[in-house]
């Protein structure tokens, strides 16, 4: 099943996907372009790898690590399908990720990777937009370059574990203004998604709610203002993203916003 | 008179303290939000890596704010157990002013920063040492209960200046630490416009305005106590995590 959270008519639902509409909890049938979708689940302890797919370390000149590069993410920067990320006009890179996000549905401590399945109640898409400018190389990749307000879409859907056969084995794709920019298949992570959780729970407790983002494969490019994004993975969805300038963000300071005119 | 949260019965309440008063039970954390500290906020802290801020792997001194999370997982209260993990024998003991946020903040001035906070709190962000700040230190910051907030969130109004509060660690009654806030590089009005510069801080959030250099270590059962300012004392026990139940009652 595809279940997504959606605001309509004043308030939030839960929806899943009927007939190629969504169908909310109440029983409405609404079409998709009527909703504001919201993130599918609501995040809470969010976790994001780094350099998890061989072919991006090395466009990024980075060994492939030992361990998993692992940071967290706040509740903050994360927006549902359909929404815009500021672009500040200071940013010279600001590149997409497209990656496959794994939601734990129960608790897990010290699972070992045989029984790491048991534990996920579903996936979905994030794209995990990196400005690079903002880089420094303490806690590395720092908060301003990866926790900015808006610069997590995730979504549109959580589909269940058993509507996918093998998570391992998954087309993702990018595309800017309708031209693939980025294509890479699950199979390529480093650390695959037994071996994460695996490592996780060896040290700490996840919970339900919980979302690992699984990193991403090589195919960065930079992004303008304007520029629709559309993060893709096979059997999971489409997530639609538009980016947005200062002119749009920064309206409430109007002295600033006239400046960066 | 400040709240308190306790549990009893599978059930949180919310109760009164008036001043004098002991407590002796294990109570909730007095807050829900998301956790963020800042690192190297000391001067002292700084000035401990010397030459190595600019020779690899950092090349150069921090220019934003270092911010990291402690998870909900990481979140105890005062008087529970802190949990000492089997591969560890020493843990840092992180005493650290917290800054309880009161309303929704982004890219809030410095001058007008204070009116957004609700409260401060005390915090204790426990870490497994670690030498090397290049990569984020999950696995030594986010363990199960790595984050004993409380006792309470002592109202902003108790506290005329923030960026002058006396911080001191004890270990088994034993004066181990004592820095002030006034020594942040970032004051705290400072570091919330900044912050908030690049992301939205939330009610009940809570920023860590940072630890002093030289952070003590404490053992499975040393009593550790943290006693800020105005605000009162967190006071936690060290146990082997083998002992250590869910919600830090050892």
């Amino acid at each position: 099943m595809k279940k997504a959270r959606v605001a309509y008519s004043g308030a939030i639902y839960d929806a899943v996907e009927k007939e190629g509409m969504l169908q909310l909890h109440d029983g409405r049938l609404v079409q998709e372009q009527d909703v504001v979708w919201l993130s599918p689940v609501e995040p809470r302890t969010v976790f994001a790898l780094g350099l998890n797919y061989a072919d991006h370390a090395k466009e990024l000149a980075f060994n492939a690590p030992e361990e998993p590069l692992v940071f967290l993410k706040g509740p903050n920067t994360f927006i549902g399908h359909r929404a815009e990320t500021r672009r500040p006009s200071d940013a010279e890179y600001m590149h997409y990720e497209c990656e496959l996000a794994v939601v734990i549905g129960r608790p897990a401590r010290n699972v070992a990777r045989e029984n790491a399945y048991e534990y996920v109640s579903g996936y979905t898409i994030a794209n995990d937009y990196a400005i690079r400018d903002y880089l420094e190389n303490y806690y590395r990749p720092n908060l301003k370059v990866k926790n900015r307000d808006t610069c997590t879409p995730i979504g549109p859907w959580l589909v269940d574990t058993e509507d996918i056969e093998d998570p391992m084995n998954l087309k993702l794709r990018t595309y800017v203004n309708g031209k693939l920019t980025q294509e890479g298949t699950t199979r390529d992570m480093i650390f695959d998604i037994p071996a994460l959780i695996e490592y996780l729970s060896s040290f700490m407790t996840l919970n339900e709610g919980d979302i690992i983002l699984t990193g991403t494969p090589e195919g960065l490019v930079d992004t303008a203002i304007g520029d629709e994004v559309v993060t893709e993975i096979e059997g999971i969805g489409r997530l639609v993203n538009t980016i947005a300038g200062d002119n749009i963000f920064l309206r409430t300071d109007n002295e600033k916003a006239v400046i960066d005119r | 008179m400040v709240n308190v949260r306790i549990r009893t019965m599978q059930r949180q309440y919310e109760v009164s303290i008036q001043e004098g008063e002991v407590i002796t039970t294990p109570l909730d954390p007095p807050v829900t939000g998301t956790i963020y500290g800042a690192l190297l906020n000391f001067k002292g802290a700084l000035e401990v890596l010397g030459d190595a801020v600019h020779k690899a792997p950092y090349q150069g001194a921090p220019k934003a704010p270092v911010l990291y999370i402690k998870p909900a997982n990481t979140l105890i209260g005062h008087r529970m157990a802190i949990p000492v993990p089997d591969d560890s024998v020493e843990l840092e003991m992180g005493a650290t002013l917290g800054v309880v946020i009161g309303k929704t903040a982004t890219r809030v001035k410095e001058e007008e920063a204070l009116s957004y906070v609700s409260g401060y709190t005390i915090v204790n962000d426990v870490s497994v040492p670690h030498d090397s700040i290049y990569r984020p230190a999950i696995k030594q910051k986010a363990r199960d209960g790595f984050c004993p907030v409380g006792p309470w969130v002592m109202p902003k109004e108790a506290i005329n200046n923030p960026d002058s509060l006396q911080v001191k660690v004890f270990i088994n009654g034993q004066l181990k630490q004592e820095n002030n806030t006034h020594h942040l590089i970032r004051s705290v009005a400072r570091l919330i416009s900044d912050v908030t510069d690049f992301m939205t801080l939330r009610q009940g959030d809570i920023l860590l305005t940072g630890v002093p250099e030289n952070a003590p270590l404490a053992k499975v059962g040393d009593v550790v106590r943290i006693e800020i300012d105005r605000i009162g004392f967190l006071e936690n026990i060290l146990v082997h995590e083998k002992d250590w139940n869910w919600g830090g009652r050892a």
